[in-house]
């Protein structure tokens, strides 16, 4: 470990120069360079973050310590330094030898100071580079010189793109191993921006050099006489990122609202682009109430103006009603607001993004409950090709059409990141199972408006002397869901009550014939139920609904279609033994025989509702007793008069 | 003095974070240790709600073995900004005589502290705590996301964790579970201390260089703070001129031999320095990935 000694002397020689250097430089006035390192461990990506570390005396004495004794337990370079090892996280991922997640590293010089989002370049890429870029500026992508432009190499321009990074550095690494081949940098350098010319990248830089030696990193190569590019170091100092965020319209989200005193009302938050001073002319959306700029309110003062990436309290001349989640804008140039666009998801979750799954969408400080009304198609970030889909898989980056129950105030990603970027939330786990970034809104949101009618929901169910509601039994296939929603509907008929039954089986002959078994046509299939039985209710009808539907999420997705009180979920509790022995249509034995596929209870989960307004024990009540059990629910709860 | 663009970005986010925080949770508490980095949480959490008062209380963890100088200083700060200060001590621990001589370091920490923290939390059934940990403290906590979700028993779990991309951070939470809020998340070390330079924040006097009582006892220069700290045979408490670089429980920090004086002094020792900074904590040193077995654990 000679060597390591040797190394670790030279470098705190260097460091000491560098850091008098330091305590004698003035601060910089660049912005915080924030960057994404894409590559696999092969392409040499760790190796070159610990180098630029270690080149720039990032590294303390005790780490460096630390390392030796680790390059001999995990190393890959034998005896020498393994400056991977710096940068690679977790223990556990450590001894595997691989990186998962972002890491996020930190180092300055004198000019700047960085920030290296690091993400590996395994098979959990998309999601993890996605969640890396979507803050970064600028990318470099790892090539091994060896090897040129692989499929890996399109697959991380792809998705840096997608994320709006506008500058890539492409590093051409391990130089050493085709001898500093000019003619070598020269073929992978063209082929490159052929690629990336399809993709529209606007700046890119390729950097010959090799991690290992330090040769154009921090140091001008004398290898490479025939190079006479700026070093990767020169490149990240240099770089001008303060991009059209400053120069374009206002926009500032309202994170919260200080109300101290009375006389006091500050809407707090983030410029995420534009500039703004007292006197400007703004809106509120997605209200459109009008006011003017009073005050810039912070601490350490009033400013004479603010502009993106401040956080500050602005007041207003007039009192007007805003809340967190609403965007003041300049007046003359709006965010768009509306509730159905068109966006690029990358999908982050083990659970496939569905078409009609309800998730949570989180827009800067806006949330909305939404839905995938349509997905257009895949996106394979390898070859740029679109591909017909009916559900997303992690990893997996599909343009979508999606719908929110609110509209929401927002800009193009292309315009704004963080004004066209959004976030989706499962709502059960609340886990961030996507991300999506608005390519534009779709017109008919503005033209499409729910026709008000005179004669509403109300007035049809008392012409009929009931109160319109779905009454919605799930349970498993043989639990006696449909033998009690007929017998149910017997006894309402002969009371003179107006109902309707809407059937599993009998809908997907219909309207549903075009749905199968798998979970996104079981979604969908749900969806289209609910939507009618809604249109039911509004016509004043009792309207029953027998069906497995056996998610959780879906149930509740049916229940937030009604008005509060009009959904009523009935838990047909049999268990699985009876209703495999009843098996009514001799499906369970087929499902065992492995003849039906995604059969609830057998090879596809069923979910029992936590919070029935109603549980029947159909194992142990006959059908006509619990019928008499509903009769009694429904006039309790007045959705039909004592007889 | 002049703020430089990178300390501006790096106020902007963190005000941003605070300011999350205070719009999605309904009872979050400010996690306050009296050390330097939560003196610029402090600092900016006064920023970020001026003119109102910070909507949240402040949450010291007192293992009672803080140095003397912390505690005095703590009541000064809150007294001065007339903050809504709670102080959580796990009596049960005091009740059993725990302390870092007599049951370690280890054992210490986990009753006094990390133990004692999640009382506190369930106690006031705080949904998020917001703390003044840095990614760049130490190799595990690279991947620490700004908000960290834990398990209703404030487990850390690493499959929990969420993506978190642009500004925009998820802090919806199933009954029972919190969450861990860092705002500081990006700064580094001599970002902490540049900041504290131009914008004139107070500090505990132990940060600066003077004459301590100093033990010097494997290889770790210990305060002796109080007549609580047994000495062994030979060991005299003799006068140098000593500084901390990080502060805690007094038996646990060990103190450097410095000459600062000024924070300017410590921000050029700091640019010169050739350790880390969690080389004075006792806790981290028992082997690599300690501190990732510590987040596990629920330790902060």
């Amino acid at each position: 470990m000679d060597e390591v000694a040797a190394r670790a002397n030279a470098s705190a020689e260097a460091g000491a120069a560098r850091s008098d250097r330091d305590v004698a430089t003035a601060h910089s006035e660049l912005p915080i360079l924030r960057f994404l390192t894409c590559g696999s461990v092969d392409d040499g990506k760790s190796t070159l973050i610990g180098r630029l570390l270690f080149d720039c005396q990032l590294i303390h004495e005790d780490t460096l310590e630390s390392l030796s004794s680790e390059s001999r337990n995990f190393g890959t370079t034998g005896d020498e330094l393994d400056l991977a090892l710096l940068v690679d996280g977790l223990q556990a991922e450590r001894e595997q030898g691989i990186t998962i997640d972002v890491a996020y590293r930190y180092f300055s010089t004198p000019n700047r100071k960085f920030i290296v989002a690091d993400t590996p370049g395994h098979e959990q890429y998309t999601r993890n580079m996605a969640t890396g870029a979507s803050r970064c500026d600028l990318a470099i992508i790892l090539v091994d010189a060896r090897k040129g432009v692989v499929t890996q190499t399109r697959r991380h321009s792809c998705i840096a793109h997608l994320l709006g990074i506008e500058h890539v550095v492409v590093a051409i690494n391990k130089m050493d191993l085709v001898d500093f081949d000019a003619k070598r940098f020269a073929e992978i350098e063209k082929d490159y921006l052929e690629f990336a010319g399809v993709l529209g990248i606007p700046h890119i830089t390729a950097i010959p050099m090799s991690a290992l030696q330090g040769d154009n990193i921090s140091r001008r190569s004398e290898k490479t006489p025939w190079y006479d590019g700026p070093t990767l170091l020169e490149k990240l100092e240099t770089v001008d990122v303060s991009t059209a965020t400053t120069s374009g319209p206002l926009r500032m989200p309202v994170q919260w609202i200080c109300r101290p005193d009375l006389d006091f009302r500050g809407y707090a938050g983030t410029i995420s682009s534009g500039s703004v001073k007292p006197g400007d002319h703004i809106v509120a959306l997605p209200s459109a109430r009008g006011s003017a700029v009073a005050r810039i309110v912070t601490a350490d003062g009033d400013l004479e103006s603010a502009a993106a990436g401040d956080a500050v309290m602005l007041t207003l001349v007039d009192e007007i009603d805003i809340s967190r989640g609403d965007v003041i804008c300049s007046s003359n140039e709006r965010s768009e607001v509306a509730d159905q666009f068109a966006a690029d998801v990358v999908w982050m979750s083990d659970r496939p993004l569905l078409k009609g799954r309800p998730y949570i969408l989180r827009l800067g400080q806006q949330s909305s409950v939404c839905q995938i009304s349509d997905l257009k198609h895949k996106i394979n970030v390898e070859t740029l090709e679109h591909v017909a889909s009916r559900q997303l898989e992690l990893n997996e980056i599909g343009l979508c059409n999606l719908s929110v129950t609110k509209p929401i105030v927002f800009d193009h990603y292309s315009d704004g990141r963080e004004s066209g970027g959004f976030i989706l939330i499962d709502r059960l786990t609340n886990e961030t199972v996507g991300a999506g970034m608005i390519r534009f809104s779709l017109r008919r949101a503005h033209n499409v408006h729910w026709q008000a009618v005179d004669i509403h929901k109300d007035v049809r169910s008392t012409l009929k002397h009931q109160r319109a509601c779905c009454l919605w039994f799930t349970g498993l296939s043989g639990s006696g869901k449909s033998t009690v929603a007929n017998l149910l509907e017997k006894r309402l008929y002969i009371q003179g009550r107006h109902t309707y039954l809407l059937d599993g089986d009998n809908v997907r002959h219909g309207l549903n014939r075009d749905l199968g078994f798998t979970d996104a046509d079981r979604v969908e299939n749900i969806r289209r139920v609910t939507e009618v039985a809604r249109l039911m209710v509004d016509a004043g009808l009792i309207t029953l609904v027998s069906f497995i539907s056996p998610f959780r999420a879906e149930r509740r997705f049916a229940r937030e279609r009604f008005d509060g009180g009009e959904f009523l979920e009935l838990y047909v509790d049999t268990p699985i033994e009876i209703c495999e022995s009843r098996d009514p249509k001799g499906l369970y034995a087929k499902a065992r025989t492995g003849n039906i596929k995604n059969f609830t209870g057998i090879s596809s989960p069923y979910e029992p509702p936590e919070y029935p307004e109603l549980t029947l024990h159909g194992g142990s009540k006959s059908p006509e007793a619990l019928v008499d059990d509903l009769i009694e629910y429904l006039v309790s709860n007045r959705i039909i008069d004592e007889i | 003095m002049h703020k430089s663009r990178h300390l501006k970005d790096l106020e902007a986010e963190s005000i941003h974070i605070l300011r999350e925080v205070a719009g999605q949770f309904e009872r979050p508490v400010l996690m306050y240790s009296i050390g330097k980095d939560s003196s610029v949480l402090l600092h900016l959490t006064l920023k970020a709600f001026y003119p109102a008062k910070p909507p949240f209380p402040l949450l010291h963890v007192d293992t009672t073995w803080k140095f003397r100088e912390m505690i005095e200083f703590r009541d000064e700060i809150t007294r001065q900004h007339g903050l809504d200060l709670i102080v959580h001590i796990n009596e049960g621990g005091v009740a059993e005589g725990i302390g870092p001589f007599t049951h370690g370091s280890a054992l210490h920490t986990d009753i006094m502290k990390t133990q004692a923290l999640r009382q506190a939390l369930d106690k006031h059934k705080f949904d998020a705590a917001i703390g003044g940990a840095r990614r760049d403290e130490e190799k595990s906590r690279a991947k620490e996301r700004v908000f960290s979700h834990r398990t209703a028993d404030h487990r850390w779990d690493p499959k929990k964790q969420r993506p978190e991309l642009w500004q925009i951070y998820n802090g919806r939470l199933s009954p029972g579970e919190t969450m861990r809020v860092f705002p500081l998340s990006n700064w580094t070390e001599l970002d902490i201390w540049e900041y504290i330079l131009v914008e004139e924040i107070p500090i505990v006097p132990l940060y600066f260089s003077a004459e301590r009582p100093i033990i010097e006892r494997d290889g770790m220069l210990m305060m002796v703070d109080d007549d609580r700290l047994p000495l062994e045979a030979g060991e005299t408490p003799r006068s140098m001129r000593v500084r901390f670089r990080t502060l805690g429980c007094y038996p646990l920090t060990g103190a450097i031999e410095s000459p600062a004086v000024t924070i300017a002094d410590i921000v050029n020792e700091i640019k010169a320095a050739r350790t880390s900074e969690r080389q004075g904590r006792v806790i981290d040193r028992d082997q690599s990935g300690s501190m990732e077995k510590k987040k596990e654990e629920g330790y902060f």
